[in-house]
């Protein structure tokens, strides 16, 4: 297995205590595989993706453990992490159009980075140009300060470097979400084909929008108020999904075709609970219709079918 | 906890707020009570020619022996009144042009801009050189209308930037379209939203104020009667005071400056730490 | 990047045209006839009052139209004749200025370009070593709050008076004619040291926070989180933000000039050091109008051609500025 995490707990520590972003995460991505990470906003998504890589104050790592190809990842030594970053772990931010030195050219930036690395920027540079010309850039970009480019095409150079050194895993966060639809199947479409090339192994695509995921995802992980819910195989998570949460998820998506006059959107009532000091159990239970007494104690995350995991007292 | 008190809270749980208030408050006690215990007129020839400290006259004399006791307590008067004068004129003129800018935009903008750019730029003490110069009798509030009169461009640009940032916001577009005027949309709804970064400027000004007013008292060009620190410093240089070593005379005056001033910007940092969480430490 | 010069350039002179026309027009607006004031102030008798005003009329040549009068101002500044001084009677006013100007640039361009450059390296670095911050920042602050003349006064006080290390007053030893030798070069720097040590302080200081507060936002900046999410080590990060960092400091060199000119003033009052600051002190206490013009006149030409050299300074360090994205 390519990633595994076990009971991964991630807090953020502010002046009123803990907010329990990340409780008990447990799970893991295989090789070639593209595992989308959805879930409303504040679910804790993002802070799961970040702490893979990037775990900085206010997040504290709490407890759990993370292993990378067989070897343990020390997230929570900021240092030693810098092994592992960029070239087996790698992310595409969220703010990637902003995410380039403004007062310096790409190319020098580049080999600024590499040579950090110890790597000669001349003899990656034909990888790179290949790379470039595959997200339909020209190489004269590197040539160019950031500001000379357009949003999207800073976002595709971010993409590139990113993926430059052929990392195991690659946390794509959000990367879509600020894009017109032309463009998110662009970019989306050069997500699969960096797997399909091999210049990255196994991907988490972290996004609240479930159609990207349908359309380029192997498997969906689906998070809810820092816990996770459900675990399948896409078709799996859309045909037969089985937490109550992510049945009302599938539900609620507006469907092509559909007229506000003969079916109306379902949305879920209520809001999540918050997260400085949840309540016990399962966290959904207040929004959820089939709640009952044994939802006080915290489902475990167990796999009900092959590759199909939830956690949900009812699947169980 | 409400957001106003909550706001207080932790106004005063940060040492630097604390520290600035308490600092300033001493100086404004000092500035009110003071002069009640001066025995005599602070330009009155009334004690011996250069003498130290001593239980008569607790800041000793100058070299015409007056008392430097009385001095320093008026002139902290008359420098707290320029502070406040010449800072709250230099806020209100920065904030209505750069709320005018800001929220106009355009050509507006642009005007303005340029005119507060020369104002910027125009060195102001040559250009209080030449007014003071021809004025034969300034007083304080002369002085005060001076001051705020060139340093409002510091506020303008503060202000203008503010503005451009809020008025993209929601609130905004309603308010126009209920058809509110202009004037009042900038005065009733985006100014109410930036009080704290409003204080903060005012206590910038403030303490600009008083630095300038010191400067120009010192150099000669500042109130042409009563007393002031700076003009306590102008003196003292005139009459000898460092080769005869009146440090008493030379010394107090500078210090509360610096002391009033420093406790200013303190405050202004930790009131930025206080309205902007993410600089809060935690 | 043309535009952007142009632009500037274009207000750099519309802000000498504004100066120059206040600094014609302030006289003639004062109530009263600037002449019987200036005369009235001098306390003369009466013959002697009547040449002195028929002096003056003549040389504010009340006695042309007004817009004459405007018209001779600019072509008189033109040619370099700003008058002759009422206090150093009769040399003119722009060989008294010209005298005291080496000196004015002996003190002012090594205590801006020193504070400039050390306070933004001391200020980089407390913003990544805990300990210098905790010292140096609420130092800088002290200093940032100190009236220019106080320091002087201070330093004047406990290293020249007290310690006797220095000297308190002038740029060289009374005994001493200015000539090139070992002996006056010696003298000249042992006056200047106080002076140079009170502008620089409280410049310093200033530069010193700035360059801080500026370190700090740029470490947050996006580019720098990315960077170290992509294990980039904090010595790259810490010299983009450094130099991301400089260019508001360079820009924040034009618009402090002003306030530096004030400082400059006071301090060369506080020390009597022969530059044009203590020749307004001069000037004003000796009601020598055309001296106080003629150095308001400099000031002014100084502060905008320093303003336009930081411009093109900025331009060639910004690529933003030269490819004429950002304009300010």
């Amino acid at each position: 297995m390519a990633l595994r995490v076990e009971n991964l707990r991630i807090y953020y520590r502010t002046l009123r205590g803990y907010v329990h972003a990340v409780e008990g995460a447990t799970f893991s991505v295989g090789d070639g595989e593209i595992m989308g990470l959805a879930g409303e906003s504040g679910c804790g998504k993002t802070t799961l993706g970040h702490s893979l890589i990037y775990l900085k104050p206010p997040m504290a790592y709490i407890e759990g453990h993370v292993f990378l190809d067989g070897r343990e990842l020390p997230i929570w030594d900021m240092d030693r992490m810098n092994e592992f970053r960029f070239r087996h772990i790698s992310i595409i931010p969220q703010y990637a159009m902003n995410a380039l030195n403004p007062t310096r050219r790409i190319g020098p930036l580049i080999a600024d980075l590499l040579a950090t690395r110890g790597i000669d920027f001349r003899q990656i540079l034909p990888e790179l140009q290949r790379r470039l010309d595959l997200v339909q850039l020209s190489p004269e970009v590197l040539n160019r300060y950031p500001f000379e480019l357009s949003g999207g095409m800073r976002q595709r150079v971010v993409m590139v470097i990113s993926t430059l050194l052929n990392p195991s895993l690659l946390i794509a966060d959000e990367i879509t979400s600020a894009l017109d639809v032309s463009t998110q199947r662009a970019v989306c479409e050069m997500i699969v084909e960096f797997r399909n090339r091999g210049f990255v192994r196994s991907t988490i695509f972290i996004t609240h929008d479930m159609s990207i995921l349908y359309q380029i995802a192997d498997t969906i992980l689906v998070m809810y108020a820092g816990q996770l819910a459900e675990k399948a195989p896409v078709e799996a998570i859309f045909r037969s999904p089985r937490h109550p949460y992510t049945r009302m998820l599938i539900a609620s998506l507006p469907r092509v075709g559909a007229r506000q006059r003969v079916e109306r959107l379902k949305g879920i009532p209520g809001s999540p609970p918050p997260l400085l000091d949840p309540p016990p159990g399962c966290r959904f239970r207040d929004r959820c219709p089939l709640a009952f007494e044994r939802c006080q104690e915290p489902p475990p995350f167990v796999e009900v079918e092959p590759g199909h995991f939830v956690a949900c007292w009812r699947e169980i | 906890m409400g957001s106003r008190s909550e706001l207080l809270y932790f106004a005063w749980r940060n040492t630097k707020v604390r520290v600035g208030v308490l600092i300033l408050a001493l100086f404004v006690i000092l500035a009110i009570v003071g002069p009640l215990f001066a025995r005599h007129d602070p330009n009155a020839y009334v004690g011996p020619p250069a003498h130290p400290p001593s239980r008569e006259y607790w800041l000793g004399t100058t070299t015409f022996g007056q008392d430097v006791y009385s001095q320093f307590v008026h002139g902290l008067r008359a420098t707290f009144i320029v502070g406040l004068l010449g800072g709250g004129i230099g806020t209100l003129l920065g904030v209505c042009i750069g709320l005018l800018a800001g929220y106009r935009g355009g050509m507006v903008d642009e005007i303005l801009n340029m005119f507060t750019n020369i104002v910027l730029i125009l060195p102001t003490l040559a250009v209080l050189i030449i007014i003071a110069a021809y004025l034969t009798v300034r007083g304080i509030l002369v002085e005060s209308l001076f001051i705020g009169c060139t340093a409002w461009p510091w506020a303008a640009r503060a202000i203008r930037a503010q503005t451009f940032s809020l008025r993209a916001r929601e609130f905004v577009d309603l308010a126009r379209m209920s058809g509110r005027s202009s004037w009042k949309i900038m005065f009733y709804e985006i100014a109410p939203n930036m009080l704290s970064y409003l204080f903060m400027t005012f206590i910038l000004q403030f303490g600009g104020a008083v630095l300038i007013a010191a400067t120009l008292d010192f150099i000669g060009l500042g109130p042409t009667q009563g007393i002031s620190l700076g003009l306590m410093m102008n003196n003292a240089v005139l009459w000898a005071a460092l080769p005869l070593g009146m440090w008493w005379w030379l010394i107090p005056p500078g210090a509360a400056i610096t002391a009033i001033v420093g406790a200013l910007y303190v405050m202004n940092v930790g009131l930025d730490e206080v309205f902007n969480p993410k600089l809060r430490e935690l | 990047m043309i535009r952007y010069l142009g632009r500037k350039l274009f207000v750099y002179l519309l802000t000498f045209f504004f100066a120059v026309t206040i600094d014609w027009l302030i006289p003639r607006l004062m109530p009263g006839n600037p002449v019987d004031i200036m005369v009235s102030r001098m306390a003369l008798r009466a013959d002697a009052a009547e040449v002195v005003r028929s002096y003056y009329i003549q040389a504010f040549q009340l006695d042309l139209p007004l817009w004459r009068q405007y018209l001779n101002f600019w072509i008189a500044l033109f040619r370099g004749d700003l008058g002759v001084s009422i206090w150093l009677f009769p040399q003119p006013v722009i060989s008294v200025i010209a005298r005291a100007v080496p000196y004015d640039l002996l003190l002012l361009l090594p205590a801006i370009l020193l504070s400039w450059v050390l306070g933004n390296q001391v200020g980089a670095m407390a913003a990544r070593v805990r300990w210098l911050d905790n010292t140096v920042l609420p130092l800088a602050y002290i200093l940032t709050a100190t009236p220019y003349m106080w320091l002087a006064l201070l330093l004047a006080w406990s290293l020249g008076q007290v310690a006797g290390l220095f000297p308190i007053s002038g740029a060289y030893g009374y005994n001493i004619r200015p000539h090139l030798s070992w002996v006056f070069i010696r003298d000249l720097l042992w006056h200047w040291t106080l002076p140079f040590l009170s502008l620089f302080l409280v410049m310093f200081g200033g530069w010193a926070i700035g360059m801080r507060n500026m370190i700090i936002y740029e470490l947050e900046a996006d580019y720098s989180r990315y960077l170290s999410a992509l294990g980039a080590p904090q010595r790259l990060i810490r010299r983009y933000a450094f130099r991301n960092a400089v260019l508001p400091q360079i820009t924040g060199l034009a618009l402090q000039l002003g306030a530096i000119v004030a400082g400059a003033v006071a301090t060369e009052i506080a020390f009597a050091y022969p530059g044009t600051g203590y020749l307004i002190l001069q000037a004003v206490l000796n009601q020598d109008y055309f001296l106080l013009q003629g150095c308001f006149l400099f000031i002014i030409t100084g502060v905008l051609v320093a303003n336009l050299i930081i411009d093109i300074v900025y331009i060639l360090v910004d690529p933003r500025t030269r490819l004429g994205m950002v304009g300010e």
